[in-house]
């Protein structure tokens, strides 16, 4: 028998065995997720997995070109290879077109593996090291190796080139490649992601978030469940147990965390990991990733029915998360790490009532009095004595009216005097332009945003519930808030509840009245300003362009921060982080600002009350921090008033 | 703390947000709770005089009790107008409680803070008033080491003889936070309790409190550290004199009335 001969027969029964393999890992992997609880199954979105896989997926990695390149060619060529070995050396279909096209597939597959090698020669922190150091070195002697096999058989070489020491070689070579591609891949190597990434992409449990969709509103849990919210990893639904498993460890999500960069206790690639660790059980040692600040790598153990926090992970980890949803917006995978938060966080809140620092009180005041600060909840339009504002109501003599076409809604910045200033500028805006609105005064209770995110699911469905049969009892076509946290939940998380509604941020309503014309700006102004983008209006919903517009409206060039739009960095203030306020080394506020300072601005225009007040909060000398509305106020341009002075000139 | 021997039952009641009015759990009785769980952890009894009502913001302000991690709480179930003192006496008396806690007073209705003494009264019981933490149970000489909170963050540490009725002052550990799922798998175990109707308050007329005149502070101080001095100084009582004498006394309130430019 020659070497070829040999190697042939060889490589059949390997690679039937190795595929054997993977397919027991595959099961096994799959009951490990069956873990979970039950979920709907998107069985149709298995077929858009190419699709998914080409467009949405890679329009992510494509945010860093060189990687999103590397990618194509290594796993371009890694699939068609894979899809080739099988046919050449399982169906032994012996036909020369699919050897040639083996030989291209595993050139370019080993082309991209160089190009692998060279980014992990230097692997910057965020990249994990461990078995994933290991992977360009396996991909290249994987392809290499079937490159090499598949010269011969084009004609190429002579058969029988090298003789039995290469054919030794070849063996070695396949059997680390295939072992790290084909059983790695369900066994738990750095390859999982690919298989457990492509089901995620077809099973993925926000199945709107494809094709430019958008699906960012947290989901209703059944208050009467026998538990409520997540305690040990088999509480999450099967297909956030995948969504785990999909992680590919490029810590872009790290390099986007807020809390991260502040020292707080939070990386979301190691609570990704931790959940995978829960799942399949282990201990965190063999994590070679950045840890969570302050908290040693190998000191935490899980297991699929031992609860998660404070034994696989501290509770300080879950509750530094600003909800900001920047790792959720960088993942690839497109894991939803913020959903995975606060499902714990709802454990932590209506189970076991630990919810840190202020939340508890916060929560108290949100049940006594519908806002989180525990104000009289008859004095919420007190700010507003001086403002005649018509509000909605059944009783004639108050000149209640029934029918307005704006409801505005006042959130709570209504008891803060700094957001007070914005709200007044809204309400002048809004007069100047004709707008015919009204308010809902004290029957407008707290969007329960904040409830929400600090897991209270309780309070936050019955803020939403009453808010919408407040509003359900009148007649308005648009809803405007300047609060854009009051904004994503009453557009898309009241859904759930039975509230549809046509809601518009402040910016975006402005902005269409500055288009028809109906609000006049002053252009002539030269503001050296940036803008910073809240998380809840940008990465939430998507609003980018209307508060841009309205600042080029006024004749600002903005001098962009680096971090802008979808890569905006969080001001700190989401997802009660005031309020449980877990020590970092740093403030993410400071951060932000220091962001503000590079552009050299001397305003920073925000758009949400939140921002405001972390933003202002930041020590002198500092840029002015200036809501979108405050300005337009100051560059509008009052034709009433005009009037009014050339008729005493 | 292991007292597992210890019977001690937290009198609970609903409260009242004192803005919104709406009913929660009463924020002393709430501590009262606090520190009975941290005595006796789960053997802690809980008894709320009263019926479950039909009202939805009631009964969650009285689950609010079991979202502290109460498995049940104990309700004596007695018509609107009974005596609750009576009522609460005569089932307390089968009971052999070693120790009761309540509240200073309560958040609404009559709110007259005479429960705990009357029930000690009835029950022939000592009485401590407004303790912040009970320190220590020597249960072999049926004895208690108390803490009393005094104004101003002072402390007096008493010994009681067990059994004994103590009302837990606002000075006590801030109770634990009470969560939705157990508050809403607890249970209410009813009895019925006896029959004493309230005679005397069925003629009364209820209105609402008035607020207290207050006396407003002149604080001449000049300097800022005179201003924080003034602020945080604890009121002089005048020394406390104990006049004898007729002469005397008549002086003394006709000193205090020219000081005061009454006369």
């Amino acid at each position: 028998m020659s070497s070829s001969e040999f190697l042939s027969q060889f490589l059949f029964t390997l690679i039937s065995f190795a595929l054997l393999l993977t397919l027991v890992g595959a099961v096994k992997r799959m009951l490990l997720w069956s873990q979970g609880q039950s979920s709907t199954i998107h069985w149709l979105g298995l077929l858009q997995i190419p699709r998914r896989y080409l467009v949405d997926l890679h329009h992510v990695v494509a945010r860093d070109k060189y990687m999103s390149n590397t990618h194509v060619a290594t796993a371009g060529g890694f699939v068609l290879s894979s899809i080739l070995i099988i046919l050449l050396y399982v169906f032994q279909l012996k036909l020369q077109i699919l050897t040639w096209a083996l030989l291209g597939s595993s050139l370019l597959m080993f082309v991209g593996s160089i190009f692998v090698m060279i980014r992990r020669r230097n692997p910057p922190p965020n990249l994990s090291l461990g078995k994933w150091q290991r992977l360009p070195k396996s991909l290249m002697v994987f392809s290499l190796s079937f490159f090499i096999l598949t010269l011969p058989a084009t004609g190429i070489l002579p058969s029988d080139t090298g003789g039995w020491l290469l054919a030794v070689l070849l063996v070695a070579g396949i059997i680390w490649g295939i072992g790290e591609m084909f059983f790695g891949m369900t066994w738990g190597g750095p390859m999982k992601h690919a298989f457990a990434g492509a089901l995620h992409l077809g099973l993925h449990r926000r199945q709107e978030r494809f094709g430019d969709g958008q699906s960012t509103g947290l989901k209703a849990i059944d208050l009467s469940a026998k538990k409520l919210g997540v305690e040990k990893p088999i509480d999450f639904k099967w297909n956030q147990l995948l969504s785990f498993d999909a992680c590919v460890e490029c810590g872009r999500c790290e390099n986007n965390c807020p809390a991260f960069a502040a020292g707080q206790p939070l990386n979301p690639k190691k609570l990704i990991q931790d959940m995978v660790i829960g799942m399949a059980g282990g201990d965190d040692a063999k994590f070679a990733g950045s840890p969570y600040p302050g908290i040693k790598v190998g000191t935490h153990k899980g297991g699929a029915i031992i609860p998660i926090v404070n034994v696989l992970v501290e509770s300080e980890t879950l509750w530094s998360c600003t909800t900001c949803r920047a790792c959720v917006d960088a993942c690839p995978m497109m894991i939803e790490h913020v959903d995975a938060i606060v499902d714990m966080r709802r454990f932590e809140t209506m189970e076991k009532g630990q919810t840190p620092g202020k939340g508890s009180e916060i929560l108290e005041n949100l049940s006594a009095t519908d806002n989180p600060n525990g104000f009289d909840p008859s004095s919420r339009m007190n700010w507003a004595a001086d403002q005649n504002l018509t509000v909605f109501g059944h009783d004639e003599k108050k000149q209640e009216v029934t029918e307005a076409d704006v409801l505005l809604w006042i959130g709570d910045a209504a008891f803060d005097m700094r957001n007070q200033r914005t709200l007044r500028a809204i309400i002048k805006l809004l007069r100047a332009a004709d707008v015919n609105f009204a308010v809902l005064g004290d029957a407008e209770f707290d969007s329960g945003d904040l409830a929400r995110r600090l897991g209270d699911e309780a309070t936050f469905q019955r803020l939403a519930t009453s808010n919408i049969s407040t509003m359900n009892k009148y007649q308005f076509k648009t809803i405007v808030t300047a609060d854009p946290h009051a904004f994503h939940c009453i557009k898309n998380e009241y859904v759930e509840f039975g509230g549809n509604y046509n809601v518009m941020h402040h910016t975006g309503f402005f902005a269409e009245l500055v288009n028809q014309q109906k609000l006049k700006l002053d252009n002539s102004k030269e503001l050296a300003l940036t803008y910073h983008d809240p998380c809840y209006l940008g990465r939430y919903n998507g609003e980018y362009d209307a508060p841009r517009f309205l600042l080029e409206s006024m004749g600002v060039k903005i001098k962009e921060m680096d971090r802008s739009k979808s890569t905006a960095r969080c001001c700190g203030g989401g997802g009660g982080a005031p309020v449980t306020d877990i020590p970092g080394k740093q403030r993410i506020p400071d951060m932000r600002m220091a962001d503000v300072v590079e552009t050299k601005a001397e305003i920073v225009a925000v758009a949400c009350p939140q921002c405001n007040l972390m933003l202002e909060g930041v020590v002198e000398p500092r840029p002015e921090v200036k809501d979108i509305a405050e300005l337009m106020l100051d560059a509008l341009i009052d034709d009433v008033v005009e009037d009014m002075v050339g008729a005493q000139v | 703390m292991s007292n597992n021997n210890l019977s001690v039952i937290s009198l609970v009641s609903i409260g009242e947000h004192p803005t919104s009015r709406r009913p929660r759990r009463a924020e002393q009785d709430a501590r009262a709770i606090e520190l009975g769980i941290k005595l006796v952890g789960d053997n802690l009894q809980t008894l709320h005089a009263g019926e479950l009502s039909d009202d939805a913001s009631q009964q969650t302000a009285l689950r609010s009790y079991l979202g502290m991690g109460l498995t049940e709480i104990n309700l004596l179930e007695m018509p609107e107008n009974a005596d609750a003192v009576l009522v609460i006496a005569e089932h307390l008396k089968q009971k052999n409680p070693d120790i009761i806690l309540t509240g200073v007073r309560a958040e609404n209705g009559e709110s007259s803070g005479m429960l705990p003494y009357l029930l000690a009264e009835q029950l022939d019981m000592a009485m401590v008033t407004s303790i912040a933490e009970i320190l220590s149970i020597d249960e072999v000489n049926k004895q208690a080491e108390v803490l009393q909170a005094l104004p101003r963050g002072q402390r007096r540490k008493l010994k009681v003889d067990l059994p004994f009725i103590a009302s837990v002052d606002m000075a006590a550990a801030l109770p634990r936070q009470s969560a939705f799922g157990p508050a809403m798998r607890g249970q209410f175990e009813a009895t019925l309790g006896a029959t004493f109707t309230d005679e005397e308050s069925s003629d009364w007329q209820i209105v609402d409190a008035k607020k207290r005149p207050k006396r407003l502070k002149i604080i001449k101080a000049k300097t800022a550290a005179d201003r924080f001095k003034a602020a945080t100084a604890k009121a002089s009582g005048g020394g406390g004199k104990v006049v004898h004498g007729v002469e005397e006394s008549a002086q003394a309130i006709l000193d205090l009335l020219v000081e005061e430019g009454l006369v």
